[in-house]
């Protein structure tokens, strides 16, 4: 019973879906609005589940002195801290338990969670992202390496949209006549994601969506029971 | 794979060249100026076609990590609709989405009084509203298209939605004329499309990080799945140039091309490096062969 | 092939069912169709001299109010959110500023639920289709028809990697992507954990498993939890090797890169649903030494993975993994039909080149659906 009662649940649930979104008539509108609902009420949950979840495993390597606790127990602080000042004061115009706090917002000109939010949060999220220039980069230097014909390809193309996708585009080949303009790198970048680009992107769009329909079928009907953990 | 110790090196010097090409065009500006695409000028002409007062959608689905891409979107995309006289409601498929909104709603208003001191405010409740951070992606997006109300009870301020003004002619998403998603990933921008679009038929525009742009533009097609689609930093300068002002967007074009070359320049070393080892080795080879 | 003509044909007499025309009408009232019955279809052709409307609809005292005034000499108009089996009455104002006159319109329809949304069939006997050629397959391959499945180098490699972690010494990483439960390339990533965890247990690896959310956390303990136990080593497991890092995308990230750093695994597998940071966690991996193996079914992350990965899965050899690995046929049976999907995209597509070419408009009407 136990592996099958979530069976029988996930077939119910998506024939019932699946046939919903064929038939506009009622009692199947009304269906869907329902289980809408318990889903929300079920993500909800599941990020406090999620927090659970990192307070435990933090707690548990801060109390065994794990290699490192110290950063650990900084994490901590940080999900207390923010936590305790959104719960009290709220954020932007979001009222906390105290209300608008309107004394702390005269003495640090915001609120402490915005404060916190736009000083810490923001700048280290955005550093973290950045990173991403630098592999980039890096990577680059060390992969992009002209071996065969559909590298070389490739490398053509990568030059026109790099160079096409900067402001020194129209400059580089702003004196081609009206005539050619085609030949231009704005233009030329365009073509390629217009066309090539979107044509592949298509294909890749298609194969994955067949994939999903038939990773899909097989969980509805019970062939596929991966998601409930272990083996058939 | 095993990276030996040159290229520790190599790497380290690869990435102060890049620190470098990226912080000296910021400190002394080469004053470029960028070139709209149709895809960009697909989503201004969205925001331009309709008249006063028509209630649209501005989804924040973007963490700050994205900040730097998708900010100066928002603003412009809020600019334009205040313009335009549309009365923007803000939502959030990710949770740090409503203060992204609130920081742009800020900005975008000091802004617009700084260029001119007499420009209309554009006040709480009655030009824009935000109604917070929803998770379910998807699941939310059709809930929304058969009741806003449900779905959102409250805005972040705790005000029902039946007082607040704007809501009034909004009872589900169909009563919306567009939606514009500015998005970093999932839920985002594609949900958008395959509900808002797909089965309400609500007109749905975008904003992604440029990384991701390349895989919404199937849905650019006849059946206007996407009305255009704006991709990182380059179509936020983009839509900034149409409405005829040089926002963060523009200025950041400015480093973003410089190290656009420089990267090409790597490729372009790392291949001559490995043709002089490929001509190496195969020397080596035939003196060994003999 | 056989089975894709026959399924063309299905189409082209479902549109010769669903082909219709329309007289051209100056103002038309109509319960709109193939929906719920809450909304109401109004359409207007105006005379050349118009220049603004009014749309407005009647209560039930028979008193109008303004719902819609945005001009268009020709256009259309959905009020929606009506209750069903009413009828409702409407006016069109058409004012012509010019002359200083105007025409008024009037109409009335009832709302009707339909049963089926006539605009969805092209996607209803494509569905159709598709899912008759999987179960189709399935059902072979349960009768013990052999199916061929190309090799997929990814795949391959993986007993190779898990050899390699074992030789050094090392902890093997396995990151299943950084989405939800709810997405199926998470699924896909689980079965092939489950196969790692159990050669894992086999040679004695340790297998390191941080998960972005409580949901894929629990799955993945059942998963691997199930594995050791079926290689017969349930004591060997542990449940801290599967972890909770944060459900922060780039502190996730973050989280990753630094286990890799500290605990500098062989192998490093990323399988499952990856955005921005793909290239981060996988060129942090290459620094470290690591054999690294992707695979996603995102077409914007491939190329970075294809770059700084020894083996990539492409698109949807995430989703034939499972599969791949164990040779079920009831999966293979699946893969096959997904084939069979494919080559009849392919035929569709080249018909509707055709059809265009030669100016048959209705091949893509039926297809685009939608009012």
């Amino acid at each position: 019973m136990k592996r099958n009662l979530p069976l029988i649940v996930a077939f119910i649930s998506g024939v019932v879906i699946l046939v919903g979104g064929f038939i506009p008539r009622d009692p199947f509108p009304r269906i869907e609005s329902t289980l809408i609902e318990w889903f929300m009420i079920i993500s909800g949950f599941a990020i406090l589940l999620g927090q659970a979840s990192l307070l435990r495993m933090n707690v548990a390597r801060v109390a065994e002195k794990a290699p490192n606790w110290q950063y650990y127990l900084a994490g901590l602080i940080s999900f207390g801290l923010m936590l305790a000042f959104g719960l009290l004061w709220g954020m932007e115009k979001t009222p906390g338990l105290l209300g608008q706090g309107q004394g702390i917002v005269d003495k640090l000109g915001t609120k402490p969670f915005d404060y916190l939010f736009e000083n810490a949060f923001i700048p280290l999220s955005a550093t973290m992202f950045s990173l991403l220039a630098f592999y980039i980069a890096s990577a680059a230097y060390r992969a992009f390496i002209i071996r065969t014909f559909e590298s070389n390809l490739l490398m053509i193309t990568a030059v026109i949209v790099m160079l096409g996708r900067t402001s020194f585009a129209p400059v580089l080949t702003g004196w081609i006549p009206d005539q050619l303009s085609w030949l231009r790198l704005p233009e030329l970048t365009n073509f390629i994601m217009q066309y090539p680009n979107t044509a592949a992107q298509r294909a890749i769009l298609i194969s994955a969506a067949l994939g999903i329909v038939g990773a899909s079928l097989r969980i509805i009907l019970g062939i596929e029971r991966s998601y409930l953990g272990g083996g058939k | 794979m095993k990276m030996p110790e040159r290229s520790v090196v190599e790497r380290r010097i690869v990435f102060l060249l890049l620190v470098l090409a990226v912080a000296l065009p910021i400190l002394f500006p080469l004053g470029l100026k960028t070139q709209s695409t149709p895809l960009t000028e697909q989503v201004y002409g969205l925001v331009e076609s309709l008249p006063e007062g028509v209630p649209v959608i501005i989804s924040f689905d973007y963490d700050p990590s994205t900040i730097t891409e998708l900010q100066p979107m928002a603003e412009a995309v809020i600019e334009h609709a205040w313009k335009k006289g549309h009365k923007v409601i803000a939502t959030a498929m990710w949770p740090q989405g409503p203060q992204m909104a609130e920081i742009a709603f800020k900005d975008v208003q000091a802004r617009m009084e700084r260029k001119d001191a007499a420009a209309k405010k554009h006040p709480y409740g009655e030009d824009y509203i935000n109604l917070g951070y929803k998770p379910g992606g998807l699941v939310t997006i059709q809930g929304m298209g058969r009741s806003m109300k449900a779905i959102f009870p409250t805005d972040i301020t705790g005000q029902k939605y039946d007082e607040i003004p704007l809501l009034k002619p909004v009872r589900t998403l169909k009563d919306i004329r567009y939606v514009i998603s500015l998005s970093a990933g999932d839920p985002g921008l594609r949900d958008w499309i395959m509900t808002a679009n797909g089965k309400f038929n609500v007109p749905v525009a975008g904003g992604t990080t440029a990384v991701s742009a390349p895989g919404f533009l199937p849905y650019v097609n006849d059946q206007k799945q996407l009305y255009g689609l704006m991709g990182g930093l380059k179509g936020a300068a983009e839509y900034e140039l149409l409405l005829g002002y040089e926002g963060t967007a523009s200025l950041g074009m400015n480093p973003q091309s410089v190290a656009h070359i420089l990267i090409l320049a790597f490729i372009l070393f790392g291949n001559i490096r490995a043709w002089k080892k490929r001509k190496a080795d195969r020397l080596a080879l035939e003196a060994k062969n003999g | 092939m056989k089975s894709s003509l026959l399924g063309l044909l299905l189409l082209l007499l479902a549109f010769g069912l669903t082909g219709k025309t329309t007289e051209q009408q100056v103002f038309s009232v109509q319960d709109n169709p193939w929906d719920d019955g809450t909304s109401i279809l109004i359409e207007w052709d105006l005379e050349a001299g118009a220049d603004s409307l009014n749309l407005q609809r009647a209560d039930s005292l028979g008193a109008f109010t303004l719902i819609f005034n945005e001009f268009a000499r020709e256009g259309r108009f959905i009020d929606s959110s009506l209750s069903t089996g009413q009828e409702y009455s409407y006016r069109l104002i058409a004012y012509n500023q010019v002359r200083g006159d105007s025409l008024i319109y009037i109409g009335s329809a009832r709302t009707k639920a339909q049963w089926f949304d006539m605009n969805k069939l092209s996607l209803l006997i494509l569905l159709l289709l598709v899912c008759g050629a999987i179960l189709y397959y399935i059902f072979s391959a349960r009768r013990g028809k052999e199916l061929f499945i190309r090799r997929i180098g990814g795949l391959d490699s993986m007993d190779e990697a898990i050899g390699r972690a074992t030789e050094k010494g090392k902890p093997i990483l396995f990151v299943p992507g950084i989405s939800d439960l709810g997405d199926i390339q998470t699924i896909a990533a689980l079965n092939i954990l489950s196969h790692l965890a159990y050669k894992s247990a086999e040679y004695g690896t340790e297998l390191l498993v941080p998960c972005r959310f409580s949901m894929v956390l629990s799955a993945a303990r059942e998963t691997v939890k199930e594995a050791y136990l079926k290689a017969g080593k349930p004591d060997a497991y542990r449940e801290e090797s599967v972890f909770y890092v944060t459900d922060d995308q780039f502190g996730f990230v973050a989280g990753v890169d630094g286990i890799m750093l500290r605990e500098q695994p062989a192998a490093n597998f990323f399988l499952g649903a990856f955005w921005a940071e793909s290239l981060i966690l996988t060129e942090t991996g290459f620094g470290t030494g690591a054999i690294q193996t992707a695979g996603t079914g995102q077409p914007h992350q491939i190329p970075f993975f294809v770059v700084s990965c020894d083996y990539t899965l492409i698109g949807e050899e995430l989703y034939a993994a499972s599969a791949y690995i164990s040779r079920d046929p009831q999966q293979l049976g699946s893969l096959k039909g997904h084939d069979f999907g494919k080559l009849l995209v392919i035929l569709l597509v080249l018909f509707g080149v055709i059809m265009e070419i030669i100016g048959a408009g209705w091949f893509k009407k039926f297809f685009e659906g939608g009012s």
